[in-house]
């Protein structure tokens, strides 16, 4: 029993270490980029990025606003500057078109944080679990929104893990630490995926932006499939992989178009047959995508 | 579960039914119980200490707490370090911006970078003019122990107050204990002072004699129904109570009374004076005829 059963090693065997860890590589390395650029002022003193996720200026002239702490102080009552409207536009357009939660697997700093306790609560072989339902996270944002509203001030972010982390390591941390150390210990002992896949409205909100979002994970390949499950052990919200893969037969198309898909490209990496790639949403047809001639059956008939 | 055991002819679909109102129910109330527990954390973490200072330009603190997005621009734009964000533990509301008089004051920078650097406008942008910008009021809150009041020179706050005689003046007075000095009393204009906490930050005292307080513990505020008599009178160019009489003395004749004639006069041809020469004649007068 020396094989290694872990997710994964079958598509380290076949495709080789690097390419079987390309997507996870280009995520830590975007992610700790991102990081990395906020990090170069208060660190260096160069100054190409100013601010935090939740309001940032770029070079002095792009500035970015995350929509939904906007969202939050628009309800508040405050009519914000232009500058943070036009911010909010960029970012809000920006994962129109790449998917919403791209944010949570590609930009987010409590992304590594969770990564890391779910890998630990494998490796640890932890599987106790609370349960929990992954639409909390809708309840908990529609709840932030309603204080918004009624308190007229933004609550959510007097304990919004997500900005205290990444404002904590650009402007110092404070208490900010004893947070995320919750939502690890939460990660890791409390239930699967507990925070990012069920609880945070951060992600909840992303989520609902990439609703149509033109980039998606295909499993255009799915045929190839051999049932090994590792797509479905990696993936941070495995419910999004089934239709697509496994829905063929009842006329599903290839295309994952879960909303709650974060984009992180692992079930790409780990799949040792490829059946998955990045592509677009459009061309999502039950039929093989290889076939260009697909015509309804009553077209048929007539020929 | 007792009441589908009763029934057990309830369908599975009826049963899923339940099962999925069963968990909205549980999740809603959890989620309800928690944002109820956040609100009233937030409530709490709103709370501003007196010696936090708002940078200048900032909304009333309610309407900031709603607008501020915590994005920190405002504090890396701010050339002197002036501002810092509030950390977790903190007693400022976590990731909004503020500044301790004493340990940094507001330099006033003409072009006011922070408020320019706000995405938002919770620093309002329709302040250009910093003397316009009210982050609080100086008060000299310790009388004990400020070196002028006690009839010493030190006048350091008022020296270093960059609206000089206009924010802080030096207001003369007698000085009862050595009785030949004056007392040269530090004396804060509302109208002027915009909160910047330099005379804070130079008070020679150990602890300030003179601190930067949020106005609404600094000022007081006259009832709303309140109108000061004179003012009033000064508007309306009268009385609006009593018509305005010139006022009268009841003196004998040929004396009268004018305060900066140096009080009371006697008409020159009346001859006649209330006082005699001699004392006891004033004291007799009218006794004369008992004799």
């Amino acid at each position: 029993m020396k094989r290694d059963t872990r997710p994964g090693a079958e598509a380290v065997a076949v495709k080789g270490w690097l390419s079987a860890n390309r997507w996870l590589l280009a995520r830590r390395f975007t992610q700790l980029s991102i990081l990395g650029l906020f990090m170069l002022g208060p660190w260096f003193g160069i100054w190409l990025v100013k601010g935090n996720l939740n309001a940032s200026l770029t070079l002095d002239v792009l500035p970015l606003t995350d929509p939904y702490v906007l969202l939050q102080s628009l309800l508040a009552g405050h009519r914000p500057e232009m500058v943070a409207v036009s911010g909010a536009l960029i970012v809000t357009a920006f994962y129109l078109l790449v998917g919403g939660r791209t944010y949570c697997a590609w930009v987010c700093p409590v992304n590594i944080v969770t990564d890391t306790a779910h890998w630990l609560r494998e490796r640890l072989g932890i599987t106790g679990a609370a349960r929990l339902s992954s639409t909390t996270r809708y309840w908990i944002l529609a709840a932030s929104l309603l204080l918004a509203l009624f308190t007229g001030a933004l609550v959510w972010e007097f304990v919004n893990p997500v900005s205290m982390l990444h404002r904590g390591l650009i402007f110092g941390m404070g208490l900010a630490w004893l947070l995320v150390l919750g939502v690890f210990l939460l990660d890791l002992l409390v239930s699967r995926r507990a925070w990012c896949g069920h609880l945070c409205p951060v992600g909840a909100f992303y989520s609902l932006l990439g609703v149509r979002s033109l980039l998606r994970v295909r499993a255009d390949q799915r045929e190839q499939c051999d049932d090994c499950m590792d797509c479905f052990l990696v993936c941070p919200e495995p419910k999004v992989i089934r239709p697509a893969l496994k829905g063929a037969g009842k006329g599903i198309g290839p295309v994952i178009t879960s909303a709650n898909c974060t984009n992180c490209g692992r079930c790409i990496d780990v799949c040792a047959k490829d059946v998955f790639r990045f592509g677009s949403r459009f061309g999502n047809r039950a039929d093989k995508p290889g076939q260009t001639t697909h015509q309804s059956p009553g077209v048929e008939a007539l020929r | 579960m007792t009441a589908a055991a009763r029934k057990p002819s309830a369908a599975p679909a009826s049963a899923a039914r339940r099962r999925f109102i069963v968990d909205m129910a549980r999740t809603g109330g959890g989620v309800a119980l928690f944002s109820m527990g956040i609100g009233l954390y937030a409530r709490q973490a709103a709370s501003l200490p007196a010696l936090a200072l708002r940078p200048p330009g900032a909304l009333d603190e309610p309407q900031f707490i709603g607008a501020c997005v915590r994005c920190g621009l405002c504090v890396r734009d701010c050339p002197y370090d002036t501002l810092s964000l509030a950390r977790l533990g903190d007693e400022v509301a976590t990731g909004t911006p503020y500044f301790t008089a004493r340990d940094v004051p507001c330099e006033m920078c003409e072009d006011i970078p922070c408020v320019k650097a706000c995405p938002t406008g919770a620093l309002d942008h329709e302040l250009t003019d910093i003397d316009d910008a009210r982050m609080g009021l100086a008060v000299l809150i310790d009388e004990e122990n400020c070196l002028n009041f006690q009839g010493l020179r030190c006048d350091v706050c008022y020296r270093v107050c960059p609206s000089i005689d206009q924010a802080i003046t030096l207001e003369m007075q007698h000085n009862p204990r050595s009785g030949k000095h004056a007392l040269f009393i530090p004396t804060v204009h509302s109208d002027a002072c915009t909160g910047c906490g330099k005379c804070e930050k130079a008070c020679v005292l150990e602890e300030a004699a003179i601190k930067v307080l949020p106005t609404r513990l600094a000022k007081g505020e006259l009832g709303h129904h309140y109108r000061w008599g004179w003012k009033e009178k000064q508007k309306a160019g009268g009385s609006l109570v009593t018509p305005d009489r010139q006022h009268r003395y009841n003196l004998p004749q040929g004396e009268r009374y004018d305060y900066e004639g140096e009080g009371l006069i006697m008409d020159e041809n009346s001859g006649q004076t209330p006082f005699a020469s001699d004392p006891l004649d004033t004291l007799n007068r009218g006794v004369e005829g008992r004799r």
